[in-house]
């Protein structure tokens, strides 16, 4: 099997094993899984199906229910724009408008050319800030609609 | 290791020491505001830099800290002056400042333009019990966490307390679960306490996930311990011997520090096999969520513990009978059991003087939106909104006009000016058609429209609905498209009708929590806006 090669898999199956390969360790397998890869490939979640001794519906069931789990890559650059409440009423939903306007994709999708993901967050807990983006990991708080375009086109760059 | 009361007092002495020969500290607030501008990098250069400066070395030492509270004067850093035990807070700090910072461990003269005025209504409004420790103490730092008498309660409940003692005092405070629900706590444990199980489980939410409310997050990363304590108190107090801390995934910050923090408790012997030569024994351990709302609600929270999607099921039977893996469990907020520590160490009678006859004790409130003081603030119960808006949060920015606050997130409701004197406790909020919630406190100026903001919680509810019921998977569909109606201008006479007639529906055929308040935001715009409603309408 390849998977004995691949150290990502180590990862996986050191998480199922301080779990004792309990069916409850399933969230905390995929994480991992989703720390290691990025993302959840399809023969990842039959890694994890067959190792917990789990059906890949359930395994395909979880993963898809938690918004957190991505089956899909991400892009090289992320932009992460926070749609809670308190960024909503200053303006969260234009500024997610006008990324997607410029950028021709939607939020949770990736540019053709696999450099941006834009996402859209249900709140990242800093409603101070508001309204707030994270750009590969670094938040940015208060942001103007201009601001939040030049932030990304900084990215690209 | 840490064997018994007086160890524990002994270590605390120790390290609060008040001696000529003691450090200062410079306390920098690392909470999400701060940290979002630097702070962390800050306190970590100003460490450093301190070291090779042997005079400044040893008169001060540079703490990070949990959130302070008044995110909007972000980055607050304060400096404390341990011999007169005094405190002096600065606000709105820039990296640039860093030399000044250094001088300011030397001189008190120094940027004495940021300084804070402490007597602002911001701070003397304030009661804190929760968040006695933030932006005081070191997360990562136990010790520091004993100091200010930490883990106190639970070696005195071990030493001096029967459990049916500890539950008569939870019980005497009058503390409701801070999640939202309000349920009595005592009572809450006390029928586990009764139940007979071999295994009995504690469990901790953690699961934060209602847009606009930050307040278990910075508990759970200015003070882990103080959760900790709590829920091992709780386990004491009702013969469960496991615990577990559910925690948004999306939080990687506070499971890092609670991760870190039971790993600290386990070496000190606070945790563990024995707890101070005593029978008992109690662990924790902490799960990540996955972002879903509705794993909020307390059966789907444990089915999700167990590795399924969070699908709630129907109440009864209650968790006190069947919860985690079928077992007897008590489930509670991250705030609630920060709130049993200083129960405990000062009695339930202290507690319940504090607030109102049927809420007591305080309450940690998210303010955001158009307010000047946004942050987290703790309030006795029964302040009015008020003095909540005006005084504490310091009014709305310059030329905005207050037209309703948003309380309670998507099962909440919109308050509008008029009820501004309605008094913060559950059950007066519960009357004008909102909820207390985890504490999220939004405020909107007149320039946002409510049919919008009720459509807002109603796509939240809709995307978040499980879709294990009928009334809420079609019903929170049904009432976006209606309302993308009224807001295109496009709603016919009927709609109006239809609209009300659906969020009964939903409110009364749902399975769960999600669902039966997933229509509030509408019903109590309707109810206050209802002229937004109306030019929303069409007559041909």
């Amino acid at each position: 099997m390849i998977q004995q090669t691949d150290d990502r898999y180590k990862m996986i199956e050191k998480t199922m094993k301080k779990l004792g390969y309990d069916k409850s360790a399933l969230i905390e397998t995929l994480h991992t899984a989703q720390d290691t890869f990025g993302y959840l490939e399809n023969n990842v979640l039959k890694f994890i199906a067959r190792r917990l001794k789990l059906p890949y519906s359930k395994v395909y069931g979880v993963a898809t229910f938690y918004h957190f789990f991505r089956l899909k890559p991400k892009g090289k650059h992320t932009a992460v724009v926070c749609m809670g409440t308190a960024c909503y009423i200053k303006g969260a939903n234009k500024i997610l408008e006008s990324l997607e306007q410029k950028y021709g994709i939607k939020a949770g999708e990736t540019t053709k050319d696999s450099l941006l993901s834009l996402i859209s967050a249900r709140c990242v807990g800093s409603c101070s800030l508001a309204p707030i983006a994270i750009y590969d990991d670094k938040p940015i708080g208060n942001l103007t609609l201009e601001q939040s375009v030049q932030k990304v086109e900084d990215l690209l760059k | 290791m840490i064997h018994s009361i007086e160890e524990l007092k002994e270590l605390a002495k120790k390290r609060k020491c008040t001696e000529d020969s003691c450090k200062d500290e410079l306390r920098v607030c690392i909470g999400s505001s701060c940290a979002s501008l630097g702070s962390v990098e800050l306190a970590k250069e100003l460490t450093k830099e301190i070291k090779t400066d042997t005079v400044k070395n040893k008169k001060c030492k540079i703490k990070g800290v949990g959130c302070n509270g008044l995110c909007s004067a972000a980055i607050m850093v304060s400096k404390y002056h341990k011999k007169l035990d005094e405190e002096i807070i600065y606000g709105g700090i820039e990296k640039e400042d860093k030399e000044k910072l250094k001088e300011l461990i030397v001189d008190d003269n120094i940027l004495s333009d940021k300084k804070l005025d402490m007597k602002t209504s911001f701070f003397t409004q304030q009661k804190k019990i929760v968040l006695e420790n933030a932006g005081i103490i070191d997360p990562n730092d136990i010790e520091d966490y004993i100091s200010y008498e930490g883990y106190l309660a639970l070696f005195t409940a071990l030493e001096d307390m029967m459990p049916s003692e500890v539950i008569e005092e939870v019980k005497k405070s009058g503390l409701r679960g801070r999640g939202g629900g309000g349920y009595p706590t005592g009572l809450k444990w006390e029928t586990v306490a009764k139940v007979d199980s071999e295994q009995k489980y504690i469990v901790c939410n953690g699961d934060e996930g209602d847009p606009g409310a930050f307040m278990d997050r910075a508990v759970m990363e200015a003070d882990p311990h103080k959760v900790i304590e709590g829920m091992a108190l709780a386990g004491f107090a009702c013969g469960a011997t496991k615990g577990y801390i559910y925690v948004r995934a999306e939080y990687p910050t506070a499971v890092e520090k609670l991760n870190k923090a039971i790993k600290q408790a386990k070496k000190y012997g606070i945790l563990g096999n024995n707890i101070a030569n005593t029978n008992f024994s109690f662990d924790i351990e902490v799960r990540l969520g996955g972002g879903a709302f509705v794993c909020g609600e307390a059966t789907a929270l444990i089915t999700s513990i167990e590795g399924n999607r969070g699908n709630p099921r129907q109440k009864p039977p209650h968790l006190s009978d069947y919860g985690l893996w079928g077992e007897p469990t008590i489930l509670n907020n991250v705030e609630t059991f920060a709130n049993i520590a200083p129960i405990i160490r000062n009695g339930g009678e202290w507690y319940a003087s504090i607030g109102t006859e049927k809420s007591a004790g305080t309450k940690v409130f998210a303010l955001t939106g158009h307010i000047k003081n946004t942050g987290l603030v703790e309030v006795p119960m029964g302040i009015s909104l008020r003095e909540l808006i005006y005084e504490v949060g310091g009014g709305l920015p310059e030329g905005s006009k207050l037209k309703a606050i948003q309380t309670g997130g998507p099962s909440g409701g919109c308050i509008p000016e008029e009820l501004l004197d309605t008094s913060v406790d559950y059950d007066s909020l519960k009357a004008v058609g909102s909820i207390m919630g985890s504490g999220g406190l939004i405020v909107m100026d007149e320039k946002s429209n409510m049919v919008e903001v009720a459509r807002f919680f109603m796509d939240f509810s809709k995307s978040e609905s499980c879709g294990k019921c009928v009334p809420c998977r079609v019903g929170t569909t049904e009432l976006t498209v209606l309302l993308d109606k009224f807001i295109a201008h496009e709603a016919k006479p009927s709609d109006f009708e239809l609209l009300k007639s659906i969020c009964e529906v939903v409110k009364d055929g749902s399975l769960c929590g999600l669902g039966q308040t997933a229509p509030n935001p509408v019903q109590s715009t309707i109810k206050y806006f209802e002229k937004e409603y109306l030019e929303g309408i069409k007559n041909d």
